[in-house]
């Protein structure tokens, strides 16, 4: 990743050190900054599962120690000390689900207008905004996901726009504000969308874009313009010429040529993914991940020759034209050809239940006599998802100094049957099926049966 | 396909006669009945005439009849659909597909889908691959369009199909009229679900007056009813117990009112979504109404669904209420009612409760019983025979059979996948045919 220099960029520089540390100094913590504390944790061993790493790796019969928020040891009969004693025995363990594409608190339950802060679809470029903004931390949905294994996720905006604004990554803890559910040192993303969405919403208006090639001139202008903004700075920091007014959606974009916050581009079909990247050719920036690509098994190749992700889904298709040749075998395809796979929910029911939707693509590939093992699929909703969100340098797999996001199930996490039966974040124990009580309810869920967003 | 056919005919048998040459032997599966018979090991079915014949242990194949070896696998009754738009839409955006709404004042329950089912749609061979073999197929509620038109609160009449190539497609042409309360049946009708239950009332009333005076009516010598003659047909079948009425709804307070009217017009009927049935489990099942839900579903999407919760399935069918899974997957994803069915077992439903709330149930709720849902002699032979456990999710069908035809196994979505696992053709993917 390009790390900008203080003496080139001090403006985007000063800017994002505000959006991505959990700086404190004596004024307390930057504006915007995570303010996520971890939840208490005692030193904890889980015993006797069936481990996935997340790194491909499979360890029957081990242990997984976790101590001060991270993983501390992985392998069989490890000296379990003075520490909490958990019997996994039946058990499976895997890092804690990752989502990287999640609408929670941004069109939180209930889906009511006066929630819908996902889509600013009033331009269709919008990097001025950011996700983070919109997010009700007391959807329900969090809960619900938490019940599902999920131990952080990002919330994107929607995909109304060709450029829709900022992400946020979260931890899945239970927060007052957005703020104490940012994941510490997360890079943002930059949610942009192909295809026929903005290309919809703003040909109904009679605005551009109203066609394909209407989006393309889009994204280009708009790169054109975050070009010379850095560039405007550039020389102002040399004393050549006045820097220009700050812009939060240029500043957004600058970001991105940064390399300092991540693409995620919603894109359906092969062939624009093909152009977007060309598009970032051009400009000189990388596309984390192409969401949505229910065609990427197409240009499999192309995903992996780009170090690009395809967030998918297991089955969804036919729903609209760009959606039409979705098929269960996609993720087998691409992982199959070394392509970074992550299975995605853009749901609030999809994301309960990420290993069941792997589970759907295992049983598609044993159909056709492609064998994908358990500590293989795991990835596509773990490290591979970590990866998409560039965070897999501390979370995502089960490696010693890792923070300690762990999700214990019941059984095989690709059976039907199988339930979360303990997840941690940062070797705290925020979710146990067997102990209701001491799990989080959202406000809006007192008192009605929907406690633990209805997984209890 | 892993499932090795064996002709065990000779050619004096074959000769024999035609009738023979239809009789099909299913073989050395466990086979999940739904019928009384329950499940049973190393079992036998055999199919004549695209009927189960018999079904058992020790029963003889008969001679001349091609042997399907299902050794170590599970057969299931065919899966059905308990509600969706299978071949009434293609692709959900591009509104020229789809056929499943009207609009305006022309009809209401009247208005019958059927004559709109396209068999040849590409989304058929996608579910029945997946066990899919039975399927209603339903009006749904619409908002207003461009000219401000909306649907009624009834969205017409729905049909049961069979997903099979030939022969008649329906299995029971108007086998329900489908009604919308809560949220939707409130937008639908003035603004609350108060005039959509109004609404219904006075159609019902109607139809019951039409009844007794259908010769003054047709000759133009009664008063004005509030919907159409079409609909007040379709009503007044509702009204004789000929056909079920099915209610989109989901909070418990208008699943109360459902029940009322339930006992009140005597109506076979049926709840679809029913995110807060569970809390009214034992009056449902006193008024004998059945519940089509969702498995997954347990987020308060909507104020009429606080209370959703994923022990739904289990509670309701303990009590003794008729359960059906199609709620949320449908139509494009009808296909993933054993997920829905799985987490139901997930979160407390007996397994043999959901298998048979994706094949008898719907059957049953919808008055076809006789003819399909599960494995008994004399019913139509639609057949799953599954490579393991048929509600998991890394489980699928190897051969599924409609009226006793194995069907190709094949959809777009596999000659996409057959076409994408290639990787050495050399030449563009459009040359690897």
């Amino acid at each position: 990743m390009k790390i900008p220099s203080i003496t080139v960029l001090p403006l985007s520089f000063l800017f994002l050190l505000s959006a991505c540390e959990q700086g404190a100094d004596s004024d307390g913590p930057a504006p915007y900054s995570s303010r996520y504390e971890a939840l208490p944790s005692e030193a904890t061993i889980l015993q006797g599962a069936t481990v996935l790493t997340g790194t491909g790796e499979r360890i029957d019969n081990a242990d997984v120690v976790m101590d001060g928020g991270k993983i501390v040891a992985v392998g069989p009969d490890l000296d379990a000390g003075s520490m909490t004693v958990v019997d996994a025995s039946g058990m499976w363990i895997t890092p804690g689900v990752i989502d990287v594409h999640s609408h929670l608190g941004v069109y939180p339950s209930p889906q009511v207008n006066a929630h819908s802060d996902g889509n600013e679809a009033t331009a269709p470029n919008t990097a001025e905004v950011w996700a983070e903004h919109s997010v009700w931390p007391h959807d329900p949905g969090f809960v619900a996901a938490l019940a599902g294994g999920v131990t952080a996720l990002q919330i994107l905006p929607g995909s109304a726009n060709l450029f829709g604004g900022r992400g946020v990554t979260l931890k899945n803890v239970p927060g007052q504000s957005v703020q104490e559910m940012k994941f510490p040192g997360a890079p943002h993303g930059l949610k942009m969308a192909c295809g026929e969405n903005p290309k919809r919403v703003y040909g109904n208006r009679r605005v551009a874009p109203s066609t394909r090639m209407g989006n393309v001139a889009g994204y280009r202008s708009a790169w054109i313009a975050a070009d010379d903004y850095r560039k405007k700075q550039a020389a102002a920091e040399k004393g050549q010429g006045e820097a220009p007014m700050r812009d939060l959606k240029l500043e957004t974009l600058a970001g991105v040529l940064d390399g300092e916050i991540l693409v995620h581009n919603h894109c359906y079909r092969a062939d624009e993914m093909a152009v977007m990247f060309d598009i970032a050719k051009e400009f000189g920036y990388k596309i984390a991940a192409f969401h949505h690509g229910v065609e990427a098994y197409k240009v499999a190749d192309l995903l992996r020759e780009n170090d690009t992700c395809a967030a998918i889904w297991a089955d969804w298709y036919g729903f609209k034209m760009e959606a039409f040749d979705g098929i269960r075998e996609n993720a087998a395809i691409l992982d199959r050809a070394g392509a970074c796979t992550v299975m995605h929910s853009d749901d609030d029911i999809g994301i309960q239940r990420l290993n069941q939707e792997s589970a759907k693509v295992i049983g598609a590939a044993a159909n056709v006599g492609i064998d994908i093992s358990p500590e293989r699929a795991v990835r596509w909703f773990t490290s591979n998802a970590a990866k998409a969100l560039g965070i897999d340098d501390v979370t995502g797999s089960l490696e010693p100094g890792k923070m300690a996001d762990v999700t214990v199930w019941s059984g095989n996490p690709f059976s039907v049957y199988t339930k979360a039966e303990q997840v941690y974040i940062d070797g705290a124990l925020a979710y146990d099926r067997q102990n209701p009580d001491v799990n989080p309810v959202t406000d809006f869920s007192l008192g009605t049966s929907a406690l633990h967003g209805g997984a209890q | 396909m892993r499932i090795t056919i064996r002709l065990t005919a000779t050619l004096l048998t074959l000769a024999a006669s035609a009738a023979s040459a239809q009789t099909t032997a299913i073989t050395g599966a466990t086979v999940h009945t739904v019928g009384p018979e329950g499940t049973l090991d190393n079992a036998t079915i055999v199919i004549e005439n695209g009927r189960i014949a018999e079904v058992g242990t020790g029963i003889q194949v008969p001679a001349g009849a091609e042997v399907i070896d299902a050794s170590g696998k599970i057969v299931t009754p065919g899966l059905f659909s308990a509600m969706g738009q299978l071949g009434l839409t293609e692709v959900s955006a591009v509104s020229g597909t789809n056929d499943a709404v009207q609009r305006g004042d022309d009809f209401s329950a009247g208005f019958d889908v059927a004559d709109a089912y396209n068999r040849r749609s590409i989304l058929i061979p996608i579910a029945r691959i997946d066990g899919i073999t039975r399927a209603l197929i339903a009006p749904r509620a619409g908002g207003p369009d461009e000219e401000g038109n909306s649907s009624r609160v009834l969205s017409g009449l729905g049909s049961v199909v069979q997903l099979g190539d030939s022969g008649n497609y329906l299995t029971r042409r108007g086998a329900a009229v489908v009604a919308n309360f809560g949220e939707t049946g409130s937008a639908v009708a003035a603004g609350s679900r108060a005039a959509a239950i109004q609404e219904l009332r006075t159609a019902l009333a109607d139809a019951l007056d039409y009844r007794k005076n259908k010769a003054a009516y047709d000759r133009g010598d009664w008063r004005e009813y509030s919907v159409s003659r079409a609909d007040l047909e379709a009503l007044l079948t509702v009204l004789e117990g000929d056909r079920s009425i099915v209610f989109n709804a989901n909070r418990a307070s208008d699943i109360e009112v459902i029940i009322n009217l339930a006992s009140e017009f005597s109506v076979n009927t049926i709840i679809v979504g029913g995110a807060e049935a569970w809390m009214l489990a034992d009056e449902l099942a006193a008024a004998n109404v059945s519940v089509i839900i969702d498995g997954t579903a347990n987020l308060p999407g909507d104020f009429d669904r606080m209370n959703a919760r994923l022990e739904s399935g289990g509670i309701l069918a303990a009590a003794g209420v008729r359960v059906a899974f199609g709620a949320g997957a449908q139509t494009h994803q009808a296909r993933n009612i054993t997920q829905s069915a799985g987490n139901a077992v997930a979160n407390g439903m007996d397994w043999d409760d959901a298998l048979e709330a994706i094949t008898l149930a719907p059957a049953e709720m919808y008055g076809v019983a006789a003819e399909v849902g599960s494995v008994e002699a004399g019913k139509a032979a639609d057949l799953v025979i599954w490579a393991a456990d048929p509600l998991e999710l890394t489980s699928y069908p190897e051969q599924v059979l409609i009226q006793g035809e194995s069907i190709p196994m094949q959809s777009r979505q596999t000659l996409l996948r057959d076409r994408y696992l290639q990787t050495d053709s050399g030449k563009p993917p459009a040359f690897r045919n």
